[in-house]
């Protein structure tokens, strides 16, 4: 049984000008000790997915779902109570800005105090021992002194070992880092990468990291989720992504990063912008902007193929399905095949070399 | 070569003060130290570095918003000679001009694409008639990429993308040989960024620009510049032609930027030569090397003295006393 385990979630919120569907159809499973991220740009619904997934969305937001399960308990039928004793404590969240989501009144003692009190338990003499322990197992130097700190007394990095040390009090099972290094320096965001995926090893908690960075993917996730415009449309393994993307919207945002473009004299980019509520083109999202597009991306939206591992969103996915890795758990759920399209094309033909 | 220099700085330094209140004495903050560089046309020269290292500074001083505390600035062969609260001369003024990081911020919400792109002329070229204004603030809409219908919108109605290409317009209305560009696509997605990094290029080959690009981001910085500045806690500590910073890091600040850049391919295994701590306060800076407290080499001497700039190789600078020491580890750990 996996560990989270989410399938069909969508998320619709009720705007001035109509239904607005931010996350459509996104399945996810994690199983212990797995890293895995989810890659896209803003508005890809990214955040708002794993925001339903705890519970943290406003009333507002109207949250479906076939399955959602963390741990075998069902997270759509939970009493607020029951969903309270989950998150926070197996199943918790950091977030882009370390800044904003300390509360600047309270000392950061005070902080982590109530995580543990809400939690675990216990008497105060035991549960200060218990913040200091964190505050050292977050690499905060001298914790005797920084538990007695306000949050305006820490720089960014200082926070977000902080926010991390409140995330993993309790323990949790599961962790999701919502883009955690976005606000950070380079040198600072490579100390707390690497703090994360200690912690992972250590306690053997799974891991989400949300990010738009491929570079943060590449050298931390295993497995990798992308989305776009509030749908997944690929899913592997991170080495096969970088090699073999099913996707042509992965291939385009891969061959957009200065790096793999040495050499050319422009860059490659994707012609146009991430459709927002009142531009969704009919058909497959990505057909305004696609390379290899048809009038059958206009018209039809696409399915995940039939034993595609990768689950592909597309008509005519690139290279071979058995060119994609996926972690063997992933069960392909099976589309109706009579979507399937009559044209078989090969998209290599003009497909640019992307390979570094 | 000083001759064909579009601007040259020698030892720009800006410094502030800092008020005392009732429990605190008053300081001294030194955001800028002695930067030296000259910027060519067509070349583009960048500054990276991490926050608080001066960079903004640098593009504020270097556009005249704000004098130098000492140093000299020289643009287009005219000596900028400031006082504090004295204006620059409208003709220099002119020939620089800046573009921001958050192009949500910078655009005014209340006014039209058009009449933001004509505001320059009106205050600057007094003999253009309206419609002489109307007709080079569409030509310049077309030559950014936007679309005619777009003059008459306002700031709300466009992506970030397209809000920077209006900022990018906007700045080049008087027709600059200097654009100094503050972080201009860190706030885009990654499909937006190389729009803007190619619209960017263009504009330079076409109009022969200067670009000082100011970025944290080196995989954008390695494929755009000429030339590097690196700089810690207001100092350049090494400069250098792009090419070779980029393929031989030198300073062990740079080193460690560059280790800890992610960089997008899983199969890559590396040592990082790794970082502790973080940056200093300005309010109290370390003795002698200011990287020396993060330094994985730093000795008793660098304590002592702060090292300044020496060149080490063909057009590189280096600000380190253990420079070849720094190489022969960076080359055992083999990080590129």
């Amino acid at each position: 049984m996996a560990l989270l385990d989410i399938e069909g979630l969508s998320v619709r919120f009720q705007t001035s000008s109509g239904l607005f569907a931010a996350v459509e159809d996104v399945d996810i499973r994690v199983d212990r000790g797995e890293v895995w991220s989810i890659v896209g740009e803003s508005g890809s619904g990214k955040s708002v997915s794993m925001l339903a997934t705890m519970g943290l969305l406003p009333w507002t937001a109207q949250v479906t779902a076939d399955k959602m399960a963390f741990d075998g308990q069902d997270l759509q039928h939970l009493s607020a109570r029951e969903r309270r004793r989950i998150v926070g404590g197996e199943m918790s969240m950091i977030f882009q800005e370390p800044m904003t989501s300390l509360n600047p009144c309270f000392t950061v003692g005070t902080q982590i105090d109530e995580m543990i009190k809400q939690h675990k338990g216990g008497n105060r003499k035991e549960r200060r021992e218990r913040a200091l322990d964190l505050l050292a197992q977050v690499g905060i130097p001298d914790p005797a002194r920084r538990i007695k700190a306000y949050p305006h007394q820490l720089s960014g990095g200082m926070s977000q070992r902080v926010m991390i040390a409140m995330a993993i009090s309790c323990d949790p099972r599961l962790l999701i880092a919502d883009e955690p290094t976005t606000a950070l320096d380079v040198t600072i965001q490579a100390q707390i990468l690497e703090l994360l995926l200690t912690l992972q090893e250590e306690t053997g908690m799974a891991l989400i990291l949300i990010t738009h960075d491929m570079g943060v993917v590449a050298e931390t996730a295993k497995n990798v989720i992308v989305q776009y415009a509030g749908r997944q449309v690929e899913k592997q393994e991170v080495k096969s992504l970088f090699a073999n993307p099913r996707h042509p919207y992965t291939e385009a945002l891969l061959s957009a990063l200065p790096e793999r473009a040495m050499g050319q004299d422009r860059l490659p980019t994707i012609p146009g912008v991430v459709p927002g509520q009142h531009d969704r083109p009919t058909g497959c999202l990505f057909n305004p902007r696609c390379q290899y597009v048809t009038e059958h991306c206009r018209q039809v939206e696409p399915v995940a193929a039939p034993g595609d591992p990768a689950r592909t969103l597309c008509h005519y996915p690139l290279g071979n399905p058995g060119d994609a890795a996926t972690p063997d758990d992933v069960s392909p759920r099976d589309a109706s095949p009579g979507d399937a399209p009559p044209v078989s094309r090969d998209p290599h033909a003009t497909q640019p070399e992307v390979r570094p | 070569m000083s001759h064909d220099a579009v601007l040259s700085a020698r030892h720009l330094t800006r410094h502030y003060q800092i008020k005392g209140g009732t429990f605190s004495k008053p300081a001294t903050v030194k955001a800028l130290n002695e930067a030296s560089f000259e910027l060519y046309p067509g070349q583009t020269l960048a500054v990276v570095g991490e926050s608080g290292c001066g960079k903004s500074t640098l593009a504020r001083v270097l556009t005249m918003i704000e004098p130098p505390t000492s140093g000299e600035l020289t643009i287009g062969g005219h000596h900028v000679s400031l006082k504090e609260g004295q204006r620059p001369p409208a003709e220099l003024r002119r020939e620089v001009q800046i573009i921001f990081q958050n192009p949500y911020g910078s655009l005014n919400p209340r006014k039209t694409v058009a009449t933001m792109l004509e505001e320059p002329l009106r205050l600057n070229r007094r003999e253009m008639s309206a419609a002489e204004r109307r007709d080079k603030a569409l030509e310049m809409i077309a030559k950014v990429g936007l679309r005619p219908e777009h003059a008459d919108r306002y700031p709300h109605m466009f992506s970030g993308g397209q809000r920077q290409r209006i900022a990018i317009a906007r700045a080049l209305m008087l027709n600059p040989r200097i654009l100094v560009l503050d972080e201009p696509v860190s706030a885009l997605d990654l499909s937006i960024q190389a729009q803007v990094l190619n619209l960017l290029a263009d504009l330079q080959d076409e109009f022969g620009l200067a670009y000082v690009f100011i970025s944290h981001d080196l995989s954008v910085v390695r494929r755009i510049a000429d030339d590097v500045i690196v700089m810690y806690f207001g100092q350049p500590v090494e400069t250098g032609p792009a090419e070779a910073v980029f393929t031989t890091p030198r300073h062990p600040y740079t080193q460690a930027l560059f280790s800890a850049t992610p960089v997008a391919d899983p199969n890559r295994q590396r040592e990082r030569v790794k970082l502790k701590g973080e940056p200093p306060s300005p309010l109290s800076p370390p003795p002698g090397c200011p990287f020396a407290p993060r330094c994985h080499l730093a000795t008793e001497e660098c304590v002592k003295i702060d090292p300044p700039l020496e060149t080490v190789a063909e057009g590189v600078k280096v600000a380190c006393i253990h420079v070849d020491e720094a190489m022969a580890r960076y080359a055992g750990v083999g990080a590129r």
